[in-house]
């Protein structure tokens, strides 16, 4: 099981979660990862690790080439991100349902 | 059952619809009313919003700062374009997550639907780019302010 506090975390940043919307599209080398988001290798490969580290991604070897994918528990992670946005939308405007019921109340 | 609905238009545009027992006076007046923000405008349970500056009037300046008591936090600004009292407003806001992000216009209608309001929110990103990645930080469920308190919450 992956912890969900890291794997939280660690899309707490929006280029990690950018890369992981890219891997979802499919395997990607740190160099063709770099390039979209006008980063150095270095800084991409800092992201990679907090998001390997997280469990989101894996890697595969292939030569000297590190490409790396997405890991169920990444997408699982996407998923409860995407899903407390919402309710956290949803609540806000709950609240504001309730916000102007008392505005009409006090006409 | 949800009563939002959310669709992309064209590459850089996103549409968010959202329907109100209250008629558009009062929708618009809780969407310009710092008292009245500070109190829906807030994600989950546990944060709040101790700075609302929102100046309607074209030109005005908006920020919030959000925070949940913890040590967390972060924070929106931005500037009014247009208002029409209780039909449109029109202005644009980025966040700080601390960097700025790309500008996003936002063109808001206060419609009246039967005894109450629809809201529809039209969004407008410099790019296709920019939606895109606004798309995969979850910006398809909804308007970015709730976006940005998820953001600081973890």
């Amino acid at each position: 099981m992956n912890d969900l506090d890291a794997a939280f975390s660690a899309l707490a940043d929006s280029t990690r979660r950018a890369i992981l919307a890219r891997l979802a599209k499919g395997e990607a080398t740190v160099n063709e990862l770099a390039k979209p988001f006008e980063m150095t290798q270095p800084a991409i490969s800092q992201h990679l690790k907090v998001l390997e580290d997280a469990g989101l991604i894996v890697r595969r070897i292939e030569g000297t080439k590190r490409p790396r994918r997405l890991a169920n528990s990444g997408i699982e992670a996407m998923d409860q991100w995407l899903a407390m946005l919402r309710n956290a939308l949803e609540k806000n405007y709950d609240r504001l349902d309730g916000v102007l019921a008392g505005i009409e109340k006090q006409k | 059952m949800s009563k939002m609905t959310f669709k992309t238009e064209g590459d850089k545009h996103l549409i968010v619809t959202r329907r109100f027992a209250a008629p558009p006076e009062a929708v618009y007046r809780a969407h310009t009313d710092p008292k009245l923000i500070q109190k829906w405008l807030l994600g989950p349970e546990g944060w709040s919003m101790p700075v609302c500056i929102n100046e309607a009037r074209p030109g005005g300046k908006i920020r919030y700062e959000w925070t949940n008591g913890k040590g967390g936090g972060f924070h929106l600004t931005g500037e009014y374009l247009e208002l029409e009292p209780y039909r449109r407003i029109v202005h644009v806001e980025r966040m700080h997550l601390p960097d700025p992000t790309p500008d996003n216009h936002v063109d808001t209608r206060f419609d009246p639907d039967g005894k109450g309001t629809l809201i529809t929110m039209r969004m407008t990103l410099p790019n296709a780019q920019t939606r895109a990645a606004m798309l995969a930080t979850g910006m398809e469920h909804g308007m970015e302010a709730s976006y940005v308190r998820l953001e600081g919450m973890i």
